[in-house]
């Protein structure tokens, strides 16, 4: 007994449909009523929203081919201006009339209105007449950089063509979100939900390899699960992991320790490895080719240092100082600079200048900015030779700019003296001023 | 009649510089290919089997359900972006030859929006074909840019027509091709600068391609100053799951410094030297500001071009034979260049009384002589460096580097001084008298085989001598090994003892060591350090010791320091305080603390600047301005313009204050009306 129904579609159809798409058969019966019979209008807009991987536009895809409803199936994010996105829609749209490898000719669509225009135009050429034809526009969310008519207009394309067609809109994001302040048609909404755990195991069970059985696979996918689950849900990355790790998991039934059944033990191989992949490769310290030959060559991962752990920046002597400097500059308040540059500043107890409101640490609150002069100050007074003010200096300010380790605040006028942030952390700073003997803790107020 | 530059062999200089120059020039560009070599060698390798895999087994289990990441390289450059283009240009040199001729580089300031990052892309791309392969094809060219759409698809349409095309190619053309590049080969984009893209244009072109990546073969390269770091906080996870990203590091700017101070100066390849001072300014700018080593070959060129510029007897600064065939056709002038030289004149004044007149008067004589002294310092150079490197050989092993741990610093220290009556050689020599065996036998097979391979010829017997220590360090080897058992038996005496026994032995043995006479070891380890620092005295005299070291070493570090290490403000300040240093008009001459009043106006209403606060009244100044100019005017004058400012004098202000303003020195004022703020501080 079939849980999808439709009388417009034969049932052998629907019965392979519901095989393709596992745990998403009410949605998937919800769209085909929505949809209605092939020559019927259906709903203007539909409007599909749920998180990563939740199926929408594998969904979308399945449904649209299985039951060969004509259609065309676009990217926003690919199309990144209306006026691409349009002529993608065209394209398509021709490439289905006429035959896949006649070169189509390239038509010109600047605004919405030849859009409208073509559009009849295209539908009239096809052969599909009277069906409806669904547009899908995946990525939805960047219809809204786009020009301000772009998706309102999209939302009443049935009614603007006066054709039988539907806009189905994909996005990541709820529709309130979507909604223009001067007000557009309200499309119909559909809600995909985040699939559970067990829907992560029948789905991710499905595609067994063949040379082992389903049984066995199951129980492999249940272990990664059991250590995935927590960090990742995303169907498509723990797939990606599943088949990355599964040789290491057939390792002692192919050298004959254990046969399928000995889950206990297979369990004691495979879960400190996924952990490891979990602190690894899941987070792309090191690549899935790397994590591969690591598992061919029975390597410890250990071996091999991950991106994060290069962290050591080597930089000029003045850039050092340049950039404690300006760290100091970023999180000490101005007035301290007396007290921790000048020579004689007489002992100023912290208490004495702690005002009431200034209990959070600067640390809590971020770097501020500070202008170019007070920067050179601090950077004469912490070196202990003199620094000519050369050339070389200012340019080293510009490539720590470009470096990313200060950044610009405002590009205005570059007399008006420019304004600098120091962006880097203080453990890197702190590492930085350890290879030049320089104690920062000392000269920062958060930690006096 | 002889012209002037002629009698100074200016053509004959400028010849000698460009060639030896070029010589220069191809070596650090061969040092320069060979230390990249490692760092290419990798990423090929990882270019070349990123897709192989997906094409060989597409069919796989694996493969099937694997999500296919786009092959990511994240190459770590180090923070001297200045040097990165030729790395680049060198990398996309060898991808052509060995990988893809398929290869895109896209800067951050091209690439502000994802639309600007395609069509940089695409236009770099469908050009590139026409380049490689066949430049008779018009047709492709043809398809002006803004027809074609921005798009990937249309990427991915051209990719398709260019690969087929190859493949219907003529079988020999075929053959040639597949030789260098396989049947698909990747297509390559470099990001030059990641830290400065935008992560959204980042996010946008990753998402698309890997929309694409069975389609169309992409490998990203980004280039990275900082830390690999980057990588994840431009990217979210989401994005970055779509990579697989591997790790290159190029080797580090310092070690590359190293290399090339190894290779260009520490031999006697080139005639051409550099002194202390000017091998300081260059290496402190190089470590202080820029750790371009691109920028110290260039502090290096302009060390030759000012050399041979300035000092006639460059022409000398040759290869040895050449060097002496130039001697003898010297012009009297040029003899006469020789015997003003500082060095020579020490020579001279070392001579008997006839040997003296004899260089003094004779040319002939005098040339002669030259040869000799030439060539003498040739040999000088080629030990030099043997000796240098075995003197690093010890002092690089020493704790805390007494002597500095790169030999360059080693380099600098002998070049500066005698290096032997320094504190720190001796500190080092009694570092290096307590060494142990195994260190101190490994040092000295070290310093034989620098001694064997190099070129100088006196070293016959210093190897000989070295050896014969080696083979004395092998016979206490063999009789320490007798000796052992003797001292096993008093250290088990010691292990009865209660605890004041125990002090009142030590004591006693500290006691007897002390006045124990040194060991066989201890005596042969004083031998071999005697040795050395005999060489030492021997060998690495300072160069400016010699005679004509003038013309082969460029020692003007001021003039380098001015080009390479530039103070703008200082200029600018010497400029209005001081306008005689730059004008060289006497009347400007300034005398001390009073303001002149026939230097420019400009001068005259900075130095009135110099005196003020942050804000400056504007009438003020005024005022001060037309009393330093009126000062000249003498008295009466002074009493006819006490009330009423003269209009030129107003305009003339009003216009040096505006040539301030455009300097930088000053901003109008919002704060207070009438006031200007000054935008320095200090005085320099």
């Amino acid at each position: 007994m079939p849980n999808i129904e439709h009388p417009a579609y034969p049932a052998a159809t629907l019965l392979q449909l519901e095989s393709l798409v596992p745990c998403r058969e009410s949605q998937v019966s919800m769209l085909l009523s929505i949809f209605g019979e092939r020559q019927q209008f259906s709903f203007p807009s539909i409007f599909i929203y749920g998180h990563t991987s939740s199926g929408k536009t594998y969904v979308m895809q399945t449904l649209l081919k299985t039951l060969q409803l004509p259609h065309v199936f676009v990217n926003c994010v690919e199309y990144f201006t209306s006026r691409l996105l349009l002529e993608e829609i065209l394209i398509q749209l021709q490439r289905d009339a006429t035959s896949e490898t006649k070169q189509t000719s390239h038509v010109p669509c600047d605004n919405f209105n030849d859009f409208v225009r073509l559009f009849k135009q295209a539908v009239a050429s096809q052969e599909i007449q009277d069906q409806t034809l669904y547009i899908v526009l995946d990525r939805a969310e960047q219809l809204r950089e786009m020009e301000a008519n772009v998706l309102p207009a999209f939302l009443r394309l049935q009614e603007l063509t006066d054709r039988n067609v539907t806009v189905v809109l994909l996005s990541e994001i709820v529709w309130e979100l979507f909604r223009p302040s001067t007000g557009c048609f309200e499309p119909c909404t559909l809600y995909f939900p985040d699939y559970s755990i067990g829907h992560l195991q029948k789905i991710l069970s499905q595609n067994h390899p063949p040379e082992y059985s389903a049984d066995f696979y199951a129980a492999y996918i249940n272990i990664l699960l059991g250590v995935f689950y927590m960090v990742c849900r995303d169907l498509k990355e723990l797939q990606h992991l599943a088949v990355l790790n599964f040789s290491k998991y057939c390792e002692p039934v192919v050298s004959g320790e254990a046969n399928e059944r000995d889950t206990r033990k297979l369990w004691k191989n495979i879960e400190p490895h996924l952990k490891k992949a979990m602190q690894t490769v899941y987070l792309r310290e090191i690549s899935s080719s790397q994590w591969e030959r690591l598992q061919r060559e029975d390597g410890e991962p250990g071996q091999l240092k991950g991106l994060s752990a290069h962290t050591h920046v080597e930089l000029p002597y003045y850039s050092k100082f340049l950039l404690i400097a300006a760290y100091l500059a970023s999180y000490n308040p101005v007035r301290t600079d007396k007290r921790f540059f000048l020579k004689h500043h007489g002992k100023i107890r912290k208490t004495n200048f702690k005002k009431k409101h200034e209990k959070t640490s600067n640390h809590l609150l971020g770097p501020k900015p500070f202008p170019l002069d007070r920067l050179l100050a601090i950077l004469y007074s912490i070196v202990d030779n003199r620094v000519a003010p050369t050339a070389n200096i200012f340019s080293q300010i510009t490539s720590l700019v470009t470096l990313q380790l200060l950044s610009m605040v405002g590009h205005n006028d570059q007399l008006d003296g420019p304004r600098y942030k120091c962006t880097v952390s203080l453990d890197f700073i702190r590492a930085i001023a350890r290879t030049v003997n320089f104690d920062i803790i000392k000269y920062l107020y958060d930690f006096l | 009649e002889e012209r002037e530059d002629d009698s100074e062999d200016t053509n004959l200089r400028f010849v000698t510089c460009q060639s030896l120059w070029n010589e220069i020039k191809s070596a650090t560009e061969q040092i320069q290919e060979d230390l990249n070599q490692q760092l290419f060698d990798n990423l090929v390798s990882f270019l070349r089997q990123s897709h192989s895999e997906f094409q060989e087994k597409t069919t796989e289990w694996t493969c099937q359900m694997k999500s296919r990441e786009i092959p990511t390289a994240a190459l770590v450059l180090g923070v001297n972006v200045t040097d990165h283009d030729l790395t680049f240009r060198s990398l996309s040199e060898v991808l052509q030859n060995t990988v893809t001729p398929y290869i895109a580089f896209l800067e951050a300031k091209d690439c502000p929006g994802i639309k600007n990052l395609m069509q940089k892309l695409m236009g770099q791309l469908m050009n590139c074909y026409v380049d490689v392969d066949s430049p008779e094809d018009e047709d492709c060219v043809q398809v002006s840019q803004n027809r074609i759409r921005c798009s990937m698809t249309s990427l991915i349409n051209w990719y398709n027509s260019v690969t087929k095309k190859t493949d219907s190619e003529t079988p020999r053309k075929k053959r040639t091709s597949s030789s260098r590049h396989w049947q698909s080969p990747p297509v390559v984009v470099v990001f030059k600068d990641m830290e400065s893209f935008s992560t959204e244009v980042l996010q946008d072109f990753i998402v698309i391609s890997s929309q694409h990546i069975h389609e169309l073969p992409l490998i990203l390269i980004f280039g990275i100053a900082t830390s690999p770091m980057i990588i994840h906080s431009l990217l979210p996870h989401s994005v970055s799951s779509l990579l697989c990203i591997e790790l290159f590091q190029s080797l580090s700017s310092k070690e590359h410094l190293s290399t090339i101070i190894d290779k260009l100066l520490l031999t006697a390849q080139f005639p051409f030297k550099l002194g202390e001072k000017v091998l300081q300014v260059l290496i402190n700018i190089f470590l202080y500001h820029d750790f371009s080593v691109q920028n110290f070959i260039k502090g290096f060129q302009l060390s030759v071009v000012e050399h041979f510029y300035t000092q006639p007897l460059s022409i000398l600064c040759c290869q040895l034979v050449e060097a002496k065939n130039r001697v003898n056709s010297l012009s009297h002038n040029q003899c006469e260049n020789i015997r003003r030289l500082p060095s020579f004149r020490r020579y001279v004044e070392s001579q008997a009384s006839e040997k003296q007149i004899a260089l003094l008067t004779t040319d002939s004589y005098l040339k002669e002589i030259i040869q000799e002294l030439l060539e003498d310092l040739h040999v000088y150079h080629e030990n030099y460096v043997s000796v240098l490197r075995c003197l690093h050989v010890f002092t690089s092993s020493l704790p805390k580097y007494p002597l500095g741990k790169q030999i360059r610093e080693l380099h600098c220290a002998c070049l500066e001084n005698q290096v032997w009556e320094t504190e720190e050689y001796e500190s080092s020599l009694q570092l290096a008298r307590m060494l142990n065996k195994s260190d101190l036998v490994t040092m000295l097979q070290r310093c034989v085989e620098i001694f064997v391979s190099s070129s100088g010829k006196e070293f016959d017997k210093t190897v000989e001598k070295l050896k014969e220590f080696l083979t004395q360090f092998q016979k206490l080897e063999a009789e320490a090994f007798q000796e052992q058992d003797v001292s096993v038996s008093s250290q088990k005496e010691l292990q009865k003892t209660d605890l004041y026994h125990l002090q009142k032995t030590l004591l006693e043995l500290k006691e007897s060591r002390r006045s124990k006479k040194l060991t066989k070891f201890e005596m042969l380890r004083f031998e071999v350090v005697d040795f050395i620092d005999s060489l030492v005295r021997n060998y690495l005299v300072p160069a400016d010791h010699k005679t004509l070291h003038e013309i082969v070493y460029f020692n003007t570090a001021s003039v380098l320091r001015e080009h390479l290490n530039a103070a703008p403000r200082i200029a600018l300040h010497t400029a209005l305080n001081n306008p005689y240093w730059y004008l060289k008009n006497q009347a400007l001459k300034s005398d001390g603390g009073s303001i002149s009043n026939k230097v420019p106006d400009i001068c005259i209403v900075y130095k009135l600047h110099l005196e003020c606060g942050r804000l400056i009244n504007l009438m003020d100044w005024l005022e001060a301005f037309s009393t330093v100019v009126m000062a000249a005017e003498g008295p009466n004058a002074d009493a006819a313009s006490s009330d009423q400012v003269d209009d030129v004098i107003h305009a003339r202000f009003i216009q040096a204050v505006s040539e301030l303003e455009l300097l930088g020195f000053i901003k109008p004022s919002k704060q207070k009306t009438d006031h200007v703020a000054r935008l320095t501080w200090g005085g320099c």
